[in-house]
């Protein structure tokens, strides 16, 4: 056979052009990892991985719930222990998913998660149909569930090792305070007190006690936070002199207006019991059900949500009590007889505080913590840390931006390996796992790491880990992660929060006597428990 | 020896069609190949449209993998016979089905909310118009204009002159 230059050339051709393209394609490609590689060496940073707990060995560690409204029974539920009501409404949301091709996870989820070797032998609710729900739940032949009606019989009647407080804030430290001082163990939720003068009674019965005891501020288990301890203990960032943190919710749940059971009745309700140290006032089902929008039992955006919000930027930071905090704000998208405001503005300064510097010693100290909520708007305004060397935006996901003006980057935002737009790192465990998820507040709390973390690729709720770390504990002694410390910086920082807007002048801190700055003729827990008239609803 | 030809026809068009195409389909694959951290997981994750199930179910664990690796094969595979013009219509036949499936994950029915698009597109979109390319170079075979089947087609005519 005969070859012609044509023939080879024409038969031939196209291997240069595929040996271009794919010489093209494989180019690009790697110098891009290298140039990412590059920079993430530099950062050098570590993802974390999840804590190791030891087993609870032995018996069953005993527990008691105080209060099983909507947060007790999602506690039972990251213990292990489900309401049939609860199951047979995720079997059918399962099922609803599913034909319009979605997935609901919550009971597959539920089912996956590691049981753990306790009991749940008691149950406190001054409601009875709460009560009698827990009861029938959560009873087996071995274990019946017991009801007591206050807190102290449930402590004090040998039956149970540990407490699970999930009632309106106003009974937080009685319940806790009482606990610690027969060594019971508590497992409490945020806000840990709702007045100054308790906060320090609690913490010192906490050092005086002999048991564990766990804030609930469930984050502290998000690996993503971890993580982001990590970033910032190696100055990633540079100097952070402004943090932003919000809420953003439009929606009855996000505004606490939660649903009124129809068996509510004095009858069926121990008012008085639910008022304990309230102010007296007849019995009102929109006060028991609703409890959040007053004063006299919750402690409005600044302790139930802004609480989470400095707690998730203290664990990272362990920024410590502002030496000073600001507040603004009204009721003005809920106008339906609240007393606690529905937007709120908080700027928390720490004129000492650094998270480290790129630039001359001395140059750059101190940081203001803000946080900006609306009960009126649901678009959603992330976490974000502003240092001078980038900006990291922290949720479930992390996120770091170099910064255009960086001391630290300015050779490689210079030579273009670094670019402002462009992320130099992003932590995102979960993007393997397509979400389905329930309602509007519980987006709210996931877009915030508040309610998973990702092991392994694998969706593990942060509260069953938050409360896995406290029995550990119980039986095998250890740190928690929210103990006292944690939750006195907490409470303290979210009192100053409201008393600043119910005041409408600044709380200062002196960090030295560890106290309020006292304000001439102004009784602090006075002024944080004073219930303004409640205006007439203008809409109910 | 052919004719000298001097003007460009129809095939000519379709072998630059040919080249085109195979060279986007190589390029996008060798761009995955060499990323680790590619994944289709996002694209078949968030389908719509009458076969979303599937592609939810080629987007769960253990099916993924697979799904990426037929992926950037399949991709790797249409650039390479058209860029060197062996097998084409083969290579046609797989561009067709991976154009179909990308269309079918994010059809441009103008009921469904468009996500990772780039343009504006009422039922007709890049990818099937494309995927018609594809019909083309399956309809039109040009590789023994250009391309390495030239060289073994024109063997075999040699072969059978001498024979007979």
């Amino acid at each position: 056979m005969t070859w012609t230059r044509r023939d080879a050339l024409k038969g031939l051709g196209g291997i240069p052009i595929l040996g271009a393209v794919w010489w093209a394609g494989a180019a690009s490609t790697v110098a891009k990892k290298k140039e990412r590689s590059a920079i993430l060496e530099q950062l050098n940073i570590q993802p974390s991985l999840p804590p190791a707990v030891q087993g609870i060995g032995g018996e069953p560690v005993r527990v008691g719930i105080i209060g099983f409204g909507i947060r007790g029974e999602q506690l039972c539920r990251a213990m292990g222990f489900a309401t049939k009501e609860w199951i047979e409404s995720m079997e059918i949301a399962a099922s609803e998913a599913k034909a319009e091709g979605k997935e609901h996870t919550a009971l597959k989820d539920f089912k996956a998660q590691e049981k753990l070797n306790i009991k749940l032998v008691g149950v406190c609710d001054v409601f009875d149909y709460r009560a009698k729900k827990a009861i029938a739940s959560f009873s087996t032949k071995e274990t019946i569930v017991k009801r007591y009606k206050t807190h102290q019989e449930m402590i004090r009647s040998a039956n149970v090792d540990a407490v699970v407080i999930a009632t309106p804030d106003h009974w937080h430290a009685p319940m806790t305070i009482d606990a610690l001082e027969n060594n019971i163990h508590v497992y409490v939720e945020k806000p840990m007190t709702h007045t100054v003068e308790e906060t320090y009674r609690l913490r010192e019965a906490a050092k005086n006690s002999k048991a564990i005891l766990q804030i609930g501020h469930q984050h502290r288990q998000t690996m993503s936070f971890q993580t982001a301890k990590d970033i910032m203990g190696k100055g990633t960032i540079g100097h952070v002199s402004l943090i932003q943190t919000n809420t953003n919710r439009n929606d009855d749940n996000g505004a606490w207006n939660y649903d009124i059971h129809p068996d509510a009745s004095p009858q069926t309700i121990d008012w008085d019991l639910f008022l304990g140290s309230a102010p007296k006032v007849p019995f009102n089902k929109n006060h028991f059900f609703r409890w959040r929008k007053w004063w006299a039992y919750g402690s409005g955006l600044s302790g139930d949500l802004l609480s989470h919000d400095y707690d998730r930027l203290n664990c990272v930071l362990d920024m410590g009590i502002p030496e000073s905090v600001m507040t603004s704000g009204g009721i003005y998208t809920h106008r339906d007889g609240r007393n606690v405001p529905d937007v709120l503005q908080v700027n928390m300064e720490f004129p000492n505080f650094t998270t480290g510097s790129s630039q001359k010693k001395g140059k750059e100290k101190g940081m203001t913590f803000v946080y900006s909520a609306t009960l009126g708007n649901g678009f959603n305004r992330p976490t974000v840390l502003m240092g001078h060397d980038g900006t990291m935006e922290l949720g479930n996901r992390l996120t770091i931006w170099p910064d255009g003006r960086s001391t630290r980057y300015a050779e490689m935002v210079e030579a273009e390996k670094m670019n402002p737009g462009v992320p130099i790192y992003q932590y995102n465990p979960g993007a393997m796992i397509p979400d389905a998820v329930a309602s509007a507040t519980s987006q709210y709390f996931a877009d915030k790491g508040l309610m998973w973390t990702y092991i392994n690729g694998a969706r593990v709720d942060s509260t069953f880990l938050h409360m896995r770390e406290w029995l550990s504990a119980t039986r095998n002694g250890g740190k928690v992660s929210c103990g006292i410390k944690e939750g006195f910086e907490e409470a303290i920082a979210s009192h100053m929060a409201g008393l600043s807007y119910k005041l409408g002048r600044r709380i200062d801190w002196d960090p030295k006597l560890e106290i309020l700055k006292p304000i001439e003729g102004i009784d602090f827990d006075k002024a944080l428990l004073m219930n303004p008239d409640e205006s007439e609803p203008v809409i109910s | 020896m052919e004719k000298k030809r001097i003007k460009w026809d129809l095939k000519d068009t379709v072998l630059l069609l040919r080249l085109f195409i195979g060279w986007h389909f190589l390029y996008e694959g060798v761009i995955k190949l060499y990323n680790p951290e590619w994944t289709s997981f996002g694209y078949l994750a968030t389908a719509q449209g009458p076969f979303k199930s599937f592609f939810l179910w080629l987007s769960s664990e253990g099916i993924i993998g697979v799904a990426d690796w037929g992926n950037k094969i399949a991709l790797i595979f249409v650039g390479i016979t058209l860029l060197l013009g062996i097998f084409e219509r083969i290579g046609a036949i797989v561009g067709i089905g991976l154009l179909a499936m990308y269309y079918l994950a994010h059809p441009a029915f103008p009921w469904l909310t468009q996500l990772n698009v780039e343009g504006s597109y009422w039922f007709i979109n890049k990818n099937l118009i494309e995927l018609i390319g594809c019909i083309i170079l399956f309809q039109i075979p040009t590789a023994e204009r250009f391309g390495l089947k030239r060289i073994f087609h024109r063997n075999n005519e040699l072969t059978k002159t001498e024979i007979s």
